[in-house]
């Protein structure tokens, strides 16, 4: 700028240099590589939010830190519960971190709703991104959200001294596992978000859901122990398949890995055709 | 500043009878409106006019279950993709993620509009640019001011390189100086690059400044249509030939708004939760 502004400095359209860029719309993609670009959008999103506040991440890990430390580190004494040789606080390690990757994501509703209030959501959904696509991308953001948090516990659970495997290859399958397990209940919540749509009930029913969903999974004890109408529940629960893949990929017990990944990728999927179709509410 | 339309070219909008209903308000009723190439198309009305509800049918946010919405020649209800792709939209509510930077915050459009990886660091820089964000683009969005924020939705929005810009409510909440600055920068920009713009306000002096044309929406419908001044000059000439003396300053575009309105206008002007939104965006912008 050469000469002083009179007032305020005005725009005008020879101020507004070096846009040519701006005048020549994107390339679309073609049809098959649009779904992994939207996933990455959000996932990118994802991290750069974690990135510049990590608080969530320490506070979130507190909570499970108890878990294995009290109630592990009791029940290893005590021997109440059949683990088939494990130490108990082995046998739990994996459902505790199956746990905190679930509580990620159930609340992971909450800030569909809060961008939506926001107008944020309105605006994603007026760009090219059909709305499975946008809700599959939030599911994998959800679900790479989980697997920081995943981490987190691990190494605590290592700390402990249980006995994690570190062959990669395995380590893989869990982030696979933890990944499915949290696209699932971030859908789950998202559902529901469709269908209460108030922050204030989804946080209700958020609350009144995660407890049954962990205690009537194999996370703390073994299905063979439960009474019958909770191993039933435990069986169509998704929390169980994710656990016991993970208890045999972690530490090596007795589990149905492929049945497991498996179950979690079609609940996966019915949670993805849920949470696309009620996503028309939120926009209205 | 209206350009002449091109035969060849399709207008930038057209509705033809739009309705939507809420149960049982018809917040649209039979909208009739189209919006020429390169123009700034002002959408004026009290809240509870039906111009946010015919906006978000024109975005593809709702259905069009009756009468018919096309952007530039494609079918709003059949070709949805391909209408978003020619869109740019800035809501009511300051829509930029508290939690990201600025730069973040237009990367993310970069990427849900397929700009290549190639392309989008220097994209995303000339969108923030030509928004005068450039110095605060590494700052996250939580510490900008109303308008900055206001302008960085608005790099958001160009960052796709949209035919059609449309903005509801741009400047609601905003100190004076603020406004101005947001106008601005929408002209600048509609200049540089040859954008239609639909815009929304009800705002009668920045309408009447800003918009090449207005169409003054009242219960569902455009009820007048025209430039602010043919407008006005109208309404003048009117009141003129009822008696009223030459020398009686030209009515305002507020004046118009109430002739075409009539009386009722109190008391049908937005409901508890129109009023309660607006506050809040209000609020947000400080």
């Amino acid at each position: 700028m050469s000469e002083a502004p009179a007032v305020l400095p005005t725009v005008s359209a020879e101020r507004v240099e070096g846009i040519d860029l701006l005048l020549r719309p994107p390339r679309p993609r073609a049809g098959w590589r649009l779904l992994p670009a939207r996933v990455g959008a959000m996932c990118t999103v994802e991290l750069q939010k974690l990135r510049h506040d990590r608080t969530e991440v320490y506070t979130r890990a507190i909570q499970p830190a108890l878990w294995l430390l009290i109630f592990g580190q009791t029940f290893t004494r005590i021997r109440a519960i059949p683990t088939g040789g494990i130490p108990y606080i082995d046998y739990m390690a994996p459902g505790i971190i199956a746990q905190s990757a679930m509580f990620i994501a159930i609340f992971y509703g909450i800030q569909i709703i809060w961008e939506r209030d926001a107008g944020i959501l309105n605006k994603l959904l007026v760009t090219p991104t059909p709305r499975s696509a946008l809700i599959t991308g939030k599911a994998f953001a959800a679900g790479l959200k989980s697997l920081i948090q995943a981490l987190v516990v691990v190494v605590i659970a290592a700390l402990l001294g249980v006995a994690l495997t570190w062959n990669p290859l395995k380590l893989l399958g869990v982030a696979g596992i933890v990944v499915l397990g949290s696209a699932f209940f971030s859908c789950l919540s998202m559902t529901i978000a469709g269908i209460v749509i108030s922050r204030d009930r989804l946080m209700g029913i958020g609350q009144a859901i995660t407890m049954p969903l962990f205690f009537g999974s194999n996370a703390l004890y073994p299905i063979s122990v439960m009474p019958g109408w909770l191993q039933a529940i435990s069986k169509i629960n998704p929390l169980s398949y994710e656990v016991d893949a993970l208890r045999g990929l972690l530490i090596g017990a007795h589990a149905h890995v492929a049945l497991d990944f498996g179950v979690l990728l079609v609940a996966a999927l019915i949670g993805i055709t849920a949470a696309s179709s009620l996503l028309g509410r939120l926009a209205r | 500043m209206t350009r002449d339309s091109d035969p060849d070219q399709p207008e930038a909008v057209t509705c033809t009878g739009l309705a939507y209903s809420f149960g049982e308000t018809n917040a649209v009723d039979g909208l009739d409106l189209s919006v020429r190439p390169g123009e700034v198309f002002g959408l004026l009305g009290p809240n509870g006019a039906g111009k946010t509800t015919a906006i978000r049918c024109i975005t593809t946010l709702l259905p069009v279950p009756a009468g018919m919405v096309r952007v530039f020649g494609s079918d709003a209800a059949k070709d949805r993709m391909g209408v978003r792709r020619l869109l740019g939209y800035v809501p009511q509510q300051l829509s930029a993620d508290a939690g990201l930077t600025g730069r973040e915050n237009v990367a993310l459009f970069a990427r849900v509009f397929d700009v290549s990886r190639g392309e989008r660091a220097e994209r995303v820089g000339q969108a923030l640019a030509a928004v005068d964000l450039t110095d605060a683009a590494d700052r996250l969005a939580k510490t900008y001011s109303g308008g900055m924020i206001r302008r960085l939705e608005l790099a958001q929005a160009l960052v796709s390189a949209p035919r059609l810009l449309i903005l509801d409510e741009p400047t609601i909440g905003l100190d004076p100086i603020a406004r101005t600055g947001v106008w601005e920068h929408i002209n600048a920009v509609r200049e540089a690059t040859g954008m239609t713009v639909l815009v929304t306000t009800h705002y009668m002096d920045e309408a009447d400044q800003y918009c090449d044309r207005v169409g003054l929406m009242h219960r569902g419908r455009v009820r007048a249509l025209g430039t602010p001044t043919e407008l006005r000059q109208g309404l003048g000439e009117r009141r003129r030939a009822e008696g009223a003396p030459a020398s009686a300053p030209l009515p305002t575009l507020e004046d118009v708004f109430r002739d075409v309105a009539g009386s009722g206008l109190d008391d049908k002007s937005g409901d508890f939760r129109d009023v309660r939104s607006t506050r809040r965006t209000a609020n947000r912008v400080g």
